[in-house]
């Protein structure tokens, strides 16, 4: 949350004397030559990030750009070769080359979870003396059957693609990839919640309730009221929108009129939304389905129902387009309007905000308004989007959480949010293939999810394992902020 | 920011006072017209001694109506004397304790006299032990919580430690086969779990909010991939602890009404009691808690007089972890004996806010644990005699009273000045 908005200036402004202790001249062109682009390339420079496996990716796109320019230094010593270049990318601690290899490392540690969990596994290494080499391809076949299974299940099974071709279904090569997209649509929205308030300064633990909120609205306006097709989904998205927007503007309200921390409310307002859900699909005049003795809520109409791109099997729907939508909405808000300045400069001192003379507090509430309508807006493309197309108590699954950890992964920017929501979709839609197809449990994904998390927020961890070079002298780690403020 | 809270605050301080007699007032109507207007005839019945108890304790024998009429109008008086009246802080808590607990006896009465109540009594003292019970991994992670943010380091793993400290022990204790390894191992585990805490927030400077976020994911995933890889398959091997049993303190335990309630329960509130007596006297009688709270204070200074900050700061989220753990493997080894996924179900948030509702004193914390506690106990009783209330809606009441709480209209709370607030040496 803290990092991203001073790295924007710092690469530029800190690497320009070289450093004392570093490699001779090349290194420090690498340096100079890398940080001239870095204010432009920090928004698409996160779209290389994507590739965990391919770490060169980026690096090589990286060191082609300055290459092409200030490539020859004036005073007569020798060109840096291009492999320096990369290198002295690479070695750099920006935050693409934190992610990916953060990336790396949670993979790596979950495989080795993975591996030394399985009773083989631990009966080959037991023998590890006698067969030291069965022992290790024990627990890299372990590792990779699991990591194959995610990834077939996530991205493309290789076996739909050979049956296309021999008469199978065309449509059954995207299903992986459907399901991922699936998976991703209401944590870009949740994600986008929490990185819109982390903008504004504020940790919003809250997405869960907001997106309550949003689904109980979205669910009532689909099944108790009839309209036209095209309007009943509109009318739907804006009262999920609203639904989520008031449980955010409760947070903001009490943060701006009495100081309340907003973590400590937010948490609290999870729990009573949880209870509250419980509450409205116990009641019968309320939420719940007719004639039926659990809390599930009715289906809503078929004209509230979000349609589907290319028939049933692959999943993504138009839920999607919305998510993205909303993603650029952000971006837009964000970057070029006065409201977003205003976010942004609360979020980096709200002392020079309030002495520029803007409203730190009504800041504060349109920041957590917004941000609550965006998470209600993940329950209504849930709800509207997906298979049972109604409410149950467990409904918000982790959306409200792992919310927290896209916007983290993504550094809070929308563009970063949508690409982590994508990589933990993957994820998780991998992982329910993996278990199904190794009995590698699910739960996986979470701590792969967790790890990664750690690890991105954690920079100098990875500067410590990975030798990378310090890029910010002085520049603070971390801005973290404790319950007064 | 400091200016601000306070600025910001001023509106609400204002009219504290008056939102306070109008809430105190509003329970005492709430009893009369609720309670009272709706009341059934008969009397309710409240037992003072547990079925087969050996001494025998008379049950109170109370109309419902009249009762819910009286306590209604005491409750009125107290909001009025809060308007009128400026009273000490001791007699503003008073008010207000004396405020719920007619609250919640007139909703025993209230219960007990309904058809559906089949007279069941109301059994005080099973309701108290079960308040006392469920409170134990709450004040354990609210000591937890005070020990780190006394400190200056906020402590949201609370909930991972609890539920490492549950996986740990259920694990060890099934393998080993003895209860009291399995309690060190939950206590270890909480501990590592505060370790990890402190060496990603002094080390490697990570939002310490965001770290203990983090860290719950992580737990609540690794113990949750684990059950399901080992405990699953192998259970009777894995996930078959035995729990501990009953002590009962010679003398103490025979007290008609208390004894029951406070002395003849497992180990695991012997040790609450002494973590509370520990923590409360340790931070605010011994040189140590002057330092720790130094620490959290002001680092800075701290420093000067050479005080080793971060010394100071791993030790306390070390222990504290410890104590977190501890109330952990209550969950396995003192109670069921067998680990379940999420089986913290979010008891570790509850803690946290528990520890701020107490303002970060352990005896605060220990307080408000308890209320917390007895919400949940009396949701099971309500729930036991098929009461037409949601258990839904008394489920969310703590959680709503915390929000009242620290939005500052119970009074104002305040953190360490340096919690959160990574040191480091200029």
């Amino acid at each position: 949350m803290s990092d991203e908005e001073s790295v924007l200036p710092g690469p530029a402004a800190e690497s320009g004397p070289p450093k004392p202790g570093a490699t001779p001249e090349p290194g420090a062109v690498a340096d100079q030559s890398a940080a001239a682009e870095p204010g432009t390339a920090l928004d698409p420079g996160t779209v290389p990030e994507q590739r965990p496996a391919s770490e060169p990716g980026p690096a090589s796109e990286r060191g082609r750009a300055p290459g092409g320019g200030p490539a020859p230094e004036p005073g007569g010593r020798e060109s840096p070769s291009y492999s320096r270049v990369i290198i002295g990318a690479i070695l750099q601690d920006r935050p693409a080359v934190v992610t990916v290899l953060a990336i790396f490392s949670a993979l790596v540690l979950g495989g080795l979870i993975i591996a030394f969990s399985d009773t083989t596994v631990l009966h080959a290494w037991s023998v590890f003396f006698s067969a030291p080499g069965s022992a290790i391809s024990a627990a890299w076949q372990a590792a990779a059957a699991a990591y194959s299974a995610l990834f077939e299940g996530s991205i493309v099974n290789p076996h739909t693609v050979t049956a296309a071709f021999h008469g199978g279904p065309v449509g059954a090569i995207f299903y992986p990839i459907s399901q991922t997209v699936s998976q991703a649509t209401p944590e870009i929205l949740t994600g986008l919640a929490v990185a819109l308030a982390f903008r504004a300064g504020m940790f919003n633990i809250g997405a869960a309730s907001q997106w309550i909120g949003g689904a109980i609205v979205v669910t009532y306006l689909g099944f108790a009221v009839s309209m036209p097709p095209v309007i009943h989904v509109l009318v739907c998205l804006i009262g999920g929108f609203a639904g989520g927007a008031v449980m955010g503007w409760i947070v903001g309200d009490l943060k701006a009129r009495t100081g309340a921390h907003e973590v400590i409310v937010t948490i609290m307002i999870n729990y009573v939304m949880y209870d509250v859900l419980s509450y409205v699909l116990d009641t019968p005049s309320a939420l719940q389905q007719p004639h039926q003795a659990n809390l599930i809520s009715p289906t809503v109409a078929t004209n509230a129902q979000l349609p589907h791109v290319g028939g049933p099997p692959p999943q993504a729907g138009l839920g999607f387009i919305v998510a993205l939508l909303a993603a650029g909405g952000m971006w837009w808000l964000l970057e070029r309007s006065t409201l977003g300045f205003e976010f942004r400069t609360v979020g980096a001192n709200p002392n020079a905000a309030r002495s520029a003379g803007m409203s730190v507090q009504r800041t504060w509430i349109l920041a957590m308004l917004l941000a609550g309508g965006l998470a209600g807006l993940s329950g209504a493309v849930t709800i509207q989007g997906t298979a049972p197309f109604s409410l149950n108590t467990q409904s918000y699954g982790t959306y409200g959480i792992d919310g927290i950890t896209i916007a983290l992964l993504g550094r809070a920017k929308p563009v970063g949010v949508v690409l982590a929501a994508l990589l933990f979709g993957a994820l998780n839609a991998g992982g329910t293939a993996m278990e199904a197809a190794t009995s590698v449990p699910v739960d996986i994904s979470e701590v792969i999810e967790g790890l990664i998390v750690l690890f991105v927020a954690a920079p100098p961890l990875i500067r410590a394992v990975y030798r990378l070079r310090k890029s910010q002298a002085g520049a603070p780690e971390a801005v973290a902020k404790g319950w007064n403020g | 920011m400091t200016a601000l809270a306070v600025t910001a605050r001023s509106p609400v301080t204002i009219n504290r006072r008056l939102l306070a007699a109008g809430a105190l007032t509003a329970f005492g109507l709430v009893d009369m017209l609720i309670f009272g207007l709706f009341s059934h005839p008969g009397d309710a019945t409240f037992a003072l001694a547990l079925t087969g108890a050996s001494i025998k304790v008379p049950s109170i024998h109370v109309p419902g109506g009249p009762l819910a009429y009286i306590l209604g109008g005491a409750s009125v008086l107290i909001g009025i004397a809060r308007l009128a009246v400026t009273e000490s802080a001791v007699f503003r808590r008073l008010g207000i304790a004396a405020v719920l607990l007619f609250f919640v006896i007139s909703l025993l009465a209230w219960s007990d006299t309904g058809s559906w109540a089949h007279g069941i009594p109301v059994n005080v003292v099973s309701l108290l032990q079960g308040t006392l019970a469920g409170s134990i991994p709450l004040i354990l992670g609210a000591l937890a919580g005070c020990m780190g943010e006394r400190a200056g380091v906020i402590n949201i793993a609370i909930e991972g430690q609890l539920l490492l400290g549950a996986f740990m022990a259920a694990i060890v204790a099934s393998a080993v086969g003895v209860v009291w390894i399995g309690l060190i191992s939950g206590s270890l585990a909480g501990g590592l779990v505060g370790l990890i805490l402190a060496l990603f927030a002094m080390r490697y400077l990570v939002d310490q909010i965001i770290l203990g976020v983090v860290l719950n994911l992580l737990i609540s995933g690794l113990t949750g991939y684990l059950y399901d890889r080992l405990l699953v398959p192998d259970a009777t091997t894995y996930n078959n602890a035995s729990t501990f049993s009953p002590i009962k303190i010679p003398g103490l335990g025979d007290i008609p009404i208390l004894g029951p309630i406070l002395f003849d329960s497992t180990i695991f509130l012997y040790i609450t009691y002494a973590a509370i007596i520990l923590v409360q006297v340790g931070l605010f009688r011994t040189r140590w808690g002057l330092r720790v709270r130094a620490v959290g204070e002001h680092p800075t200074a701290a420093d000067t007089v050479g005080i080793k900050v971060r010394g100071i700061r791993y030790g306390n989220l070390i222990m504290g972890g410890m104590l977190a753990g501890i109330g952990g493997a209550y969950l396995t080894v003192g109670s069921v004996g067998t680990f379940s996924k999420d089986m913290s179900s979010g008891l570790g948030y509850i803690a946290l806010a528990a520890m701020i509702f107490g303002r970060w004193t352990p005896l605060g914390g220990t307080v408000a644990a308890l209320l917390f506690g007895f919400t949940t106990a009396l949701g099971s009783f309500l729930g036991s005699i098929t009461v037409p209330i949601s258990p839904f809606l008394l489920n969310m009441a703590p959680y709503v009273a915390t929000i009242i709480a620290v939005a500052g209209l119970v009074g104002r709370v305040r953190a360490p000045a340096a919690d959160g607030k990574p040191y480091v040496r200029a």
